[in-house]
């Protein structure tokens, strides 16, 4: 195993001193031609790649206002600057979201704007070179699209919007990145970023069912393409596949066979996850997405329910509706789509579902909020709910609940430093500096009140923290799912069924 | 194209090292491949490695992580059917270093 550099955990998240190019040396692996041409892109760099590349900035721009109004409206006040957990692990000055934005603002003024035309050296114009093509491979894959600077730039500029667009005009001249493009034709070929076909996954339920069986003595489903279930069951894949996945989807079984409700996973749409979205490519977005819709149509069932995958979240919530509704055919008594968290809370509220926090008396529990739940979606009825739901089902599974530091929490969360198409081996040197801040801020409660688990909402985050948290001497085990905690706290049998 | 040698053959990787062709695996290979990953075989880590290989052979996807545990347990006793313990046999991870040096793909996804 290869060794990496890992940071030394301070009591408090200081902002770093500048360095220059720190993290330029850790480019992402490129996409092959068998990855690229199913998706719509060229099979290599096109020839005229800088010209090609210019006419794309200029045709999403016009797509695009919300682009051309970043591109014009930063004043360079530095309020993101010290916001990223990028910036902070590594202290490159371009993972300054400021500075990466640069990127494409200096290359939007060489083209773009008057001045930028007559005079590029007197308002820092910048070519679209081979070596600003370069900056753009390193750093727009140095962004988790987190969207935490956004918080705090008082222009309320989407970096991560910009990002998304620089990897569109990459991908469109034939520089892809070679994990979201493999990922993006799995999904296409068998059904999920995983890649496992139906008869694992059959093979897998079927475990899981005999395996909750050994373990409490009932009967728990996970069926599989069942017509007319009542709900569609949307997870991430990595839930048929890894720990501590596999806890929280044993969870939301127990919920369902306790609340009495039909439901069904599908074969053809067992991912919830849109790298669609990583990639900023709508097509692809909507191509993904649809694939939900349509299983739905055709099992016939009334309700969409996503399991616990962060961006999954933003998509179905804020997307689906545009790129594939209307869900007019779902039952319009229930929220399209609906979270696990908000369907498990509902039931509790309802008193469907006894929850015994004793089973979970070895945990000081605490949250880790994901990024793109809380900052580029909502659950439930109520503005904040996100943050709410989540953390009424974790005190309502436990005894012992803390909040980490304020400044990392709800809608100031730290990236677990693995988003947004980042969560792969080759950039491991970004993953782990980039988890500084959360980890901080973990090893504060960890210290202070004795925490031992960190729940969470997000398939991405529950990988990372999973690789990344013993780097830091932090054990494996202390990762888990939010349905980790209801799976080990929710009684089964004595009463069932709600309606 | 990376790739390695072995006995003068040329063994064709991608670029984290996991062979491209399944079909070229082969117990010498195995061996290289956990030297480099710095994995010495006991036959604990051969029994991973078949069970991994058979099942993969029947799904064409490497088992979840949980069924690797039961069957270890199974075949080799049940103090070490658990992940502990196959973390202690693959420290870069059962999912990833052991399927590496079983010559199966790289698993994909968030994982």
């Amino acid at each position: 195993m290869a060794d990496y550099a890992v940071p030394e955990i301070q009591a408090d998240i200081k902002t770093p001193a500048l360095a220059v190019g720190t993290m330029a040396h850790l480019t992402p692996y490129p996409a092959v031609e068998k990855h690229m041409v199913p998706l719509g892109f060229p099979d290599q760099r096109v020839s005229n790649w800088q010209e090609k590349g210019i006419e794309k900035l200029g045709e999403m721009l016009k797509k695009y206002r919300s682009l051309q109004v970043y591109m014009d409206i930063c004043v360079k006040c530095g309020a993101c600057a010290d916001k990223c957990h990028y910036y902070l692990g590594t202290r490159d000055a371009h993972n300054m979201p400021v500075q990466r934005a640069e990127l494409m603002r200096s290359v939007y003024r060489r083209y773009f704007t008057p001045a930028g035309k007559l005079l590029p050296g007197v308002v820092r114009a910048h070519d679209f070179d081979e070596e600003m093509l370069n900056k753009w491979i390193t750093y727009f894959h140095q962004c988790s699209q987190c969207r935490r600077c956004s918080v705090f730039c008082p222009y309320g500029i989407d970096t991560a919007e910009i990002t998304m667009a620089a990897r569109e005009i990459m991908d469109a001249i034939g520089v892809g990145h070679k994990y979201s493009t493999e990922i993006i034709c799995k999904v296409h070929d068998v059904g999920n970023n995983l890649g496992i076909p139906k008869p694992a996954l059959q093979g897998t339920l079927a475990f899981l069912e005999s395996d909750i069986l050994e373990n409490s003595g009932h009967e728990v489903r996970l069926p599989l393409d069942e017509e007319g279930a009542e709900v569609l069951l949307v997870a991430p894949s990595a839930d048929f596949f890894s720990e501590p996945h596999i806890q929280s989807l044993m969870g939301y079984a127990k919920v369902f066979h306790q609340a009495g409700i039909r439901y069904t996973i599908s074969s053809v749409a067992a991912e919830a996850a849109n790298f669609g979205m990583f990639i900023g490519s709508f097509d692809q977005k909507q191509k993904i997405a649809k694939r939900i819709a349509d299983e739905a149509r055709a099992l016939k069932v009334k309700r969409i329910v996503v399991g616990e995958c962060g961006h999954a979240w933003r998509v179905a919530y804020s997307f689906w509706n545009t790129l594939n509704g209307p869900f007019d055919f779902l039952d319009p008594r229930y929220p399209v789509p609906q979270h696990i968290c908000e369907f498990t809370h509902q039931l509790i509220q309802r008193g469907a579902l006894t929850l015994d926090k004793e089973a979970n008396d070895d945990y000081v529990v605490t949250m880790h909020d994901s990024c793109n739940v809380a900052r580029a979606s909502r659950m439930g009825e109520k503005p904040g709910g996100q943050f709410e739901i989540p953390r009424d089902l974790i005190r309502a599974s436990c005894h012992h609940f803390v909040e980490m530091h304020p400044e990392t929490t709800h809608e100031k969360t730290f990236c677990c430093g693995g988003g947004g198409g980042t969560l792969t081996d080759e950039l491991m040197d970004l993953r782990i500096q980039g988890a500084m801040p959360r980890v901080t801020a973990l090893t504060q409660v960890m210290k202070q009140n004795k925490v031992n688990l960190m729940a969470m909402v997000c398939a991405i985050c529950k990988a990372q923290f999973s690789k990344i948290l013993p780097m830091y001497h932090i054990p494996m085990e202390t990762v888990a799912g939010v349905h980790q905690l209801v799976s080990n706290a929710v009684q089964l049998g004595a009463k069932k069924g709600i309606v | 194209m990376p790739s390695f040698e072995l006995k003068g053959q040329t063994y064709e990787t991608d670029e984290d090292g996991y062979l491209v062709n399944l079909s070229d695996w082969n117990d010498d290979v195995a061996k290289h491949l956990a030297e480099v990953e710095g994995v010495e075989m006991s036959e604990s880590h051969w029994e991973v490695i078949s069970f991994l290989r058979e099942y993969y052979d029947e799904y064409k996807i490497a088992p979840m992580i949980r069924i690797l545990t039961k069957a270890i347990g199974k075949k080799l006793g049940k103090d070490k059917g658990n992940t502990k313990y196959l973390y202690d046999l693959y420290p870069g991870g059962p999912a990833k270093q052991a399927c590496k040096i079983a010559g199966l793909p790289k698993p994909t996804g968030c994982v």
